[in-house]
C-alpha cells in the first residue's frame, strides 16, 4: 500500500537515513523501546487497595504454584471490592481500579500484539503536573485514544492516566458513555479541560474531531483545522505544556473508502464508514487491519511565561495552534518517511 | 435586639429540624414557623403560624414580628404526605416563592434572605461539562417539573435581589438532600427493594447529609464569620461522588436496567401508582447524573461540609435496613469462595 505524499525534510541526506534505519529491525528495535514499567508507581493516596504492588494480570510472573495463587487472591479480592461497592471513582466518574485492572488488560493484547504500538518520547508528558497531550485523530473508530491512554499508562515512568476530552456523540451512546466515563473521559469542552489540568492531569485532547476522524482514506495523514483552538487558551489559562503527539499507524485500520450521508443522518452520526469490509461482511467489517502503529510524543510548548491575558489574543492562539498542527504534521511525514510498510 | 427569623415550610422534616436549631443560635430572638399545614413534629420553642405563601397574609406577618432575617425553604419536588398533587407543589414553590419575595419588598425590616434551592437547575443533559460551577449555564433548560419550577424561582430571586441591594440574598443549590429522615424523591428511589436504572447509563450522583444542609442553612442566615461572604449564590455537596451502580451495591440492591424510552413509560406508571414520584427529571438525573463544584462553598461561604458523599450515603443506607443483597453477605461469600480454594490447595498455604 503506498503511503500518503511524502514532503522530504531537509535536515539528513535520504541515505544516511535509510542506513539507520536497516539495521534496527523492527522487532529488536521495538524489544529495546518497549521497556516494560519500570517500579510499581507510587499510587495516588487514598485508596485503601493501594497497597497491593501487582494486579492479577500485569502482576510479575512468579515461580511456581506461589504465583496464580496470589492471582487468584487478588481476583478474589478484587471481586469482593466491586461487588461490595467498595471503590473509589473521581468526580469525573473515574474508576482507576477498574481501568487499571480490567479495561487496560483487555486493551493490552491489541496494544502490544495487534498493533505492535511503538512508543517514542514518553519522557515528554512531565512527571508530574498538568499537561495537554494534542494528537492527531484517525481510524473511523476512535481507537487511537485508546491505544494513546495505554502507551501512558503503561510506558510513562510515574504511570500517568491520561484523561480524554471525548466528544459529546460518546457520551449520548448507552454504555458507550458509561465505560467512557469509568475510563476517565470525559466531554471535550473548555470547562472540562480546565478542570481537570487545574487538578494536575494529563490531558489528552484531538483537536481535528470528526473532521479528523471521518476523512477518507485519500486524506490519510493531512492534519485537518484545529477546530477554533480552544485547547491551546485552555492550555494557556492553566499554565500547562503542550506535548505534540503524532500517531502513525491508525489512519489504515479502518481504510473509509466512501462515506454513507444518507445512513448517517439516518442514525444522527457525524459520517458513516464505507471500508473494503464494512458493512459488507456484517460485523467481521469492524476487526481492523493489524497495522503496524507508531506513537511519538514531541517537545513540550511551554505555556506558562505567557502573560494572563494572554489567552484571550487570538493573534496568539493561531500561533500557538499552528506551531502545534506543524509539529504534528512534520513528526507525521518524518515518521511515514522512516516507516518500512503499513504492516510490519 | 436579638433577630427575628421566619422560616417557611416547617411541617417538612428539614424546616422543623433547622427551626429547632437556630433556636439555640446566640442573638436569635424570636423564629417563626410558617406553613399551610401543622407540622407533626415539634418545633422546639418556635412559634407556629399556620399561614400559606401564596396568600398576602404573610406579608402582614412579616410586618407584624418585624422579622429580619427569612429563610425560604418551601422549595421541594415532592408534596408532603401522600394527598398533595403536583399542581400545588409547583404552586406553593412558583406563586408561593413570588408572594414571599413581594412581601418581603414592602417589609423595610427584613435585612436577610436564604432560599434554599437545588442543584437540579442544572438540569442534566449529555452535552454539559462534567463539573458544575455556579456560573455555568444549563445546556438544554429543564422543560417542566420541579427544575423549572427552581430555575423560576432564582429568577425571582435575582429580580428581587436587584431590587432589594441592601438585603444580603444567599441562594443555597443543594445537591440530592440524603440522611435518616430525608424525605427527597431520591430517597425513596433508594429505598425501593429492586432500583429501576437506565441501560447502559451509571451516573454520577452527589448527597448532601441533613446535618450538613442544617449547618450550611445556619451559617448562611446568620452575620457572615470573619473573611466569608455569606451572600451569593452556592453549590452545597459533599466531597466526592458515587456511581448509581455502586450507591446500589453499598445499599445491597439489586438494579434492573430498562431501555431509556421504556424507562419513561415504567417511571409514569410508578408515578400513577403512588409508589415514587419517578419525573422525567428524575430520569435524567438517574441517566446522566450531575456533579457540581463546590470551591465557592469552601472558599466564599466558609462552610466544609463534614459528611461526604460516600459518608452520607452510608449513614443514608444505615437507616434503611438491609437490602436484598446485603455487602457484607455477599462479602462473606467471597471469603467462603477464598476458604474453599485454600483448603483444597495441596500445599495448605492460605491465600491471605
Amino acid at each position: 500500500m503506498a503511503d500518503a505524499k511524502v514532503i522530504p525534510f531537509g535536515e539528513e541526506p535520504r541515505t544516511k537515513r535509510r542506513g539507520r534505519r536497516s539495521p534496527a529491525p523492527g522487532r529488536t528495535k521495538r524489544a529495546a523501546s518497549l521497556t516494560p514499567v519500570p517500579a510499581p508507581r507510587p499510587e495516588s493516596g487514598g485508596r485503601p487497595e493501594s497497597e497491593e504492588p501487582a494486579t492479577p494480570v500485569e502482576g510479575p510472573p512468579q515461580e511456581g504454584g506461589g504465583g496464580w495463587e496470589r492471582k487468584v487472591a487478588h481476583g478474589l479480592n478484587f471481586l469482593r471490592r466491586r461487588i461490595t461497592g467498595d471503590y473509589e471513582v473521581d468526580d469525573f466518574g473515574f474508576d482507576k481500579e477498574l481501568t487499571d485492572q480490567v479495561v487496560m488488560s483487555a486493551l493490552r493484547p491489541f496494544y502490544e500484539k495487534y498493533f505492535r504500538v511503538e512508543v517514542r518520547g514518553i519522557e515528554n508528558i512531565p512527571e508530574k503536573g498538568a499537561a495537554l497531550v494534542v494528537a492527531n485523530h484517525s481510524g473511523t473508530l476512535p481507537v487511537d485514544g485508546l491505544m494513546l491512554q495505554v502507551a501512558v499508562h503503561d510506558h510513562h515512568p510515574a504511570g500517568r492516566d491520561l484523561r480524554m476530552l471525548a466528544a459529546d456523540l460518546v457520551f449520548m451512546l448507552p454504555g458507550i458513555n458509561e465505560i467512557s466515563r469509568k475510563l476517565g473521559h470525559t466531554l471535550a469542552c473548555a470547562e472540562d479541560a480546565q478542570q481537570l489540568l487545574e487538578r494536575g492531569e494529563v490531558v489528552g485532547v484531538m483537536p481535528e474531531g470528526f473532521k479528523g476522524i471521518g476523512k477518507p482514506f485519500s486524506e490519510r495523514y493531512k492534519l485537518q483545522r484545529f477546530g477554533r483552538g480552544g485547547f491551546v487558551s485552555t492550555a494557556l489559562r492553566a499554565g500547562a505544556p503542550i506535548v505534540p503527539c503524532s500517531i502513525v499507524g491508525a489512519e489504515e485500520i479502518y481504510p473509509m473508502l466512501g462515506n454513507s450521508r444518507t445512513v448517517a443522518r439516518l442514525f444522527g452520526f457525524p459520517y458513516f464508514p464505507l471500508t473494503p469490509t464494512w458493512p459488507w461482511l456484517g460485523p467481521l467489517g469492524l476487526v481492523p487491519l493489524p497495522t503496524k502503529w507508531t506513537i511519538q510524543f514531541g517537545e513540550p510548548i511551554p505555556t506558562d511565561g505567557y502573560p494572563a491575558e494572554a489567552a484571550d489574543d487570538p493573534m496568539l492562539m493561531f500561533n500557538l495552534t499552528d506551531q502545534v498542527r506543524e509539529t504534528i504534521q512534520h513528526t507525521l511525514y518524518k515518521l511515514l518517511v522512516q516507516r518500512r510498510s503499513v504492516f510490519f | 435586639m436579638g433577630k427575628v427569623v421566619l422560616v417557611t415550610g416547617v411541617a417538612r422534616q428539614l424546616g422543623g429540624r433547622f427551626v429547632r436549631r437556630v433556636q439555640r443560635e446566640p442573638g436569635v430572638d424570636r423564629v417563626i414557623g410558617v406553613d399551610a399545614v401543622p407540622p407533626e413534629h415539634h418545633l422546639g420553642g418556635a412559634e407556629f403560624v399556620r399561614a400559606d405563601i401564596r396568600q398576602p397574609t404573610i406579608a402582614r406577618l412579616l410586618a407584624e414580628h418585624c422579622v429580619d432575617t427569612v429563610v425560604h425553604m418551601d422549595v421541594n419536588g415532592t408534596p408532603l404526605g401522600k394527598r398533595g398533587s403536583r399542581t400545588m407543589v409547583k404552586e406553593t414553590n412558583v406563586i408561593g416563592t413570588m408572594q414571599l419575595l413581594g412581601a418581603c419588598q414592602k417589609t423595610p425590616s427584613v435585612k436577610r434572605l436564604v432560599v434554599k434551592s437545588s442543584t437540579t437547575v442544572y438540569g442534566s443533559a449529555p452535552r454539559d461539562p462534567a463539573i458544575f460551577t455556579e456560573t455555568t449555564p444549563p445546556k438544554s433548560l429543564p422543560s417542566g417539573g420541579f427544575a423549572k419550577d427552581v430555575v423560576e424561582i432564582e429568577g425571582y430571586v435575582r429580580g428581587f435581589a436587584r431590587r432589594r441591594p441592601d438585603v444580603a440574598v444567599c441562594v443555597l443549590r443543594f445537591a440530592n438532600i440524603l440522611g435518616p429522615c430525608a424525605d427527597s424523591p431520591l430517597a425513596q428511589y433508594f429505598s425501593l427493594p429492586v432500583l429501576p436504572t437506565v441501560l447502559g447509563f451509571d451516573p454520577r450522583l452527589q448527597f448532601v447529609h441533613e446535618d450538613d444542609a442544617i449547618e450550611v442553612l445556619r451559617i448562611a442566615a446568620g452575620e457572615p464569620a470573619r473573611g466569608t461572604l455569606n451572600s451569593g449564590t452556592f453549590n452545597i455537596a459533599g466531597d466526592g461522588v458515587l456511581l448509581l451502580s455502586q450507591a446500589a451495591r453499598r445499599l445491597g440492591r439489586p438494579t434492573l436496567p430498562f431501555f431509556l424510552p421504556t424507562v419513561t413509560w415504567f417511571g409514569s406508571a410508578l408515578r400513577s401508582a403512588r409508589v415514587l414520584d419517578f419525573s422525567p427529571e428524575q430520569i435524567r438525573l438517574l441517566t446522566h447524573g450531575r456533579v457540581v463544584e463546590t470551591r465557592q462553598m469552601r472558599e466564599t461561604l466558609g462552610f466544609h461540609p463534614r459528611y461526604t458523599t460516600p459518608e452520607a450515603f452510608a449513614d443514608f443506607a444505615r437507616s434503611r435496613g438491609a437490602g436484598l443483597l446485603p455487602p457484607e453477605t455477599l462479602a462473606r461469600t467471597v471469603d467462603r469462595i477464598a476458604d474453599r480454594i485454600a483448603v483444597a490447595l495441596p500445599a495448605g498455604r492460605g491465600l491471605k
